[in-house]
């Protein structure tokens, strides 16, 4: 089925189901239903505890609760290592590597370099006609009746035609790279034979296409990487160019997916700040940075590798940490009315693409696509509420948005 | 031209990430390079009337990495 991200429940586990939560604050878990329904009491409760807190699941994670612990972390590259990235049940030998997310310097640098310059603003207003070509494209598939799943019809393939687009990979192909993300990112935090399967049947597809540019050169991502040479004038190896691509792919969907997702909630909650928006469209870019302050999707992971102390708190070797932008998006001592959307807002210092050296190589992709797809939303659908007769249905673990959104178009009658 | 008396833009080179804030909030007065990092335009003197973007960009970035100087 092409949703694969949504209402069925996941194949068996290969772990059993976690206990319900009863103490938050000494055994938190991020895949609690709860937790996925509505985090955000629980990140102030947790805050109101603790800078940081520990579970005792996933063999020993950490959360940072406060804006000031999450920059601490981010910034602090010696005690803390990204060779892993996601907090899941089970810690096996490090594969599948994914430079630069998964390096730590110095090795970082050179990775990250490679991929800024493709990702600049300059490049994203190349882009940026055909994304929004992309967008009309899928509104004139079901304007008409009135009503739609703007998660699987709409917010979801935004974001995987924009990256097919910029690989050079055919556009089509875009439900395969939706079943990956979901076996590695939600099914994977339970399942390493889900994870694993998803990241070999990435690594073939993608190495079919390095395989045909080797004779065929084109203009695109891959054979920019491909081009590409390390800090020594050597061309990368297969290895770091298939990587590299697995995390194009992985992080440049879901989480754009999520994140107008979940601005298109908002504002079919919101009437107040949705005709704000049709009327003031120059509001839209400080909107589009609160949207992503409040709505963060983003969860990254560090692994704890000498202990330290972070605001205060110790933090041991042999933990991970969950590294939440989202929560520290909402923490009231940075952020005045943490817990309010204020598409005005003029100081926004959030942290949605991370903080330090592994800043978000596609921010620049993600804002250019929440933009354009939100504006060409509104134009085409002014007015839209959420449909009473259905449910939305929120991603479950590291990128949290909506998997399913079902609104109706036009006034409340 | 007219220079404000003595506001002055400066991107700390070390810290920049390249969250590109600020040349999207006033890129009359900063510019990116080839891999996006930001930096001020000129010497970073901020000409009368962009005093409020001046302030707006250095409290928009995230790693606190520009800062305002009066001369």
């Amino acid at each position: 089925m092409s949703d694969s991200a949504s209402a069925l429940p996941d194949p068996a586990p290969a772990l059993p189901d976690h206990p319900p939560v009863t103490d938050w604050i000494h055994d938190f878990d991020h895949t609690d239903p709860r937790w996925t329904e509505d985090p955000f009491p629980i990140w102030e409760e947790l805050r109101a505890a603790s800078p940081v807190v520990h579970t005792e699941r996933f063999l020993g994670c950490y959360l940072p609760t406060t804006y000031e612990a999450v920059r601490e972390i981010a910034h602090d590259t010696e005690h803390f290592s990204s060779r892993r990235v996601i907090v899941r049940d089970v810690r096996p030998e490090t594969t599948g590597v994914a430079p630069p997310i998964t390096s730590d310097p110095p090795e970082h640098k050179p990775a990250k370099q490679v991929l800024l310059p493709p990702f600049t603003p300059d490049a994203m207003k190349r882009l940026e006609p055909r994304v929004r070509a992309i967008c009309n494209e899928l509104i004139d598939e079901f304007i008409a009746d009135g009503k739609c799943d703007a998660a699987a019809r709409y917010t979801k393939h935004v974001p995987v035609r924009a990256i097919a687009h910029m690989l050079g990979i055919p556009e089509r192909d875009g439900d395969l790279f939706i079943k990956w993300i979901h076996e590695i990112l939600e099914l994977g935090i339970r399942d390493d034979s889900a994870l694993m399967r998803a990241v070999q049947e990435m690594t073939g597809y993608f190495s079919g296409h390095i395989e045909h540019r080797r004779t065929h050169r084109t203009d695109d991502l891959i054979s920019a990487l491909m081009n590409a040479k390390d800090k020594s004038g050597q061309p990368l190896s297969d290895g770091h160019v298939l990587g590299s691509l697995r995390l194009l792919l992985i992080a440049g969907i879901d989480t754009t997916w999520s994140a107008i997702g979940a601005s298109l909630w908002h504002l079919a909650k919101t009437p107040a700040d949705r005709e704000r928006l049709v009327a003031e469209p120059a509001l839209m870019p400080t909107a589009v940075e609160e949207l992503l302050r409040a709505y963060s999707p983003v969860t990254m992971a560090r692994e704890v590798m000498k202990e330290t102390v972070v605001s205060g708190c110790p933090v041991k070797p042999g933990n991970m940490v969950l590294l939440s932008f989202p929560a520290a998006n909402r923490d009231p001592a940075m952020f005045p009315d943490a817990d309010k959307v204020v598409i005005d807002r003029k100081e926004n210092r959030h942290a949605a693409f991370g903080l330090g050296i592994h800043r978000c190589v596609g921010s620049n992709l993600a804002r250019m696509e929440m933009t354009v797809a939100i504006e060409e939303w509104l134009k085409r659908i002014p007015d839209f509420r959420l449909d009473p007769a259905g449910q939305v249905k929120w991603s479950e673990g590291t990128v949290r948005g909506p998997r399913q959104l079902p609104v109706l178009f036009g006034k409340a009658g | 031209m007219s220079k404000s008396p003595g506001l002055k833009v400066r991107v700390d080179q070390d810290k920049c990430q390249g969250h590109a804030r600020c040349k999207s909030l006033a890129p009359e007065l900063f510019n990116l390079d080839e891999f996006g990092n930001a930096h001020e335009i000129g010497d970073g003197s901020v000409p009368a009337g962009l005093e409020d973007k001046a302030w707006l960009a250095q409290s928009n970035c995230p790693e606190i990495a520009i800062e305002v100087t009066e001369e």
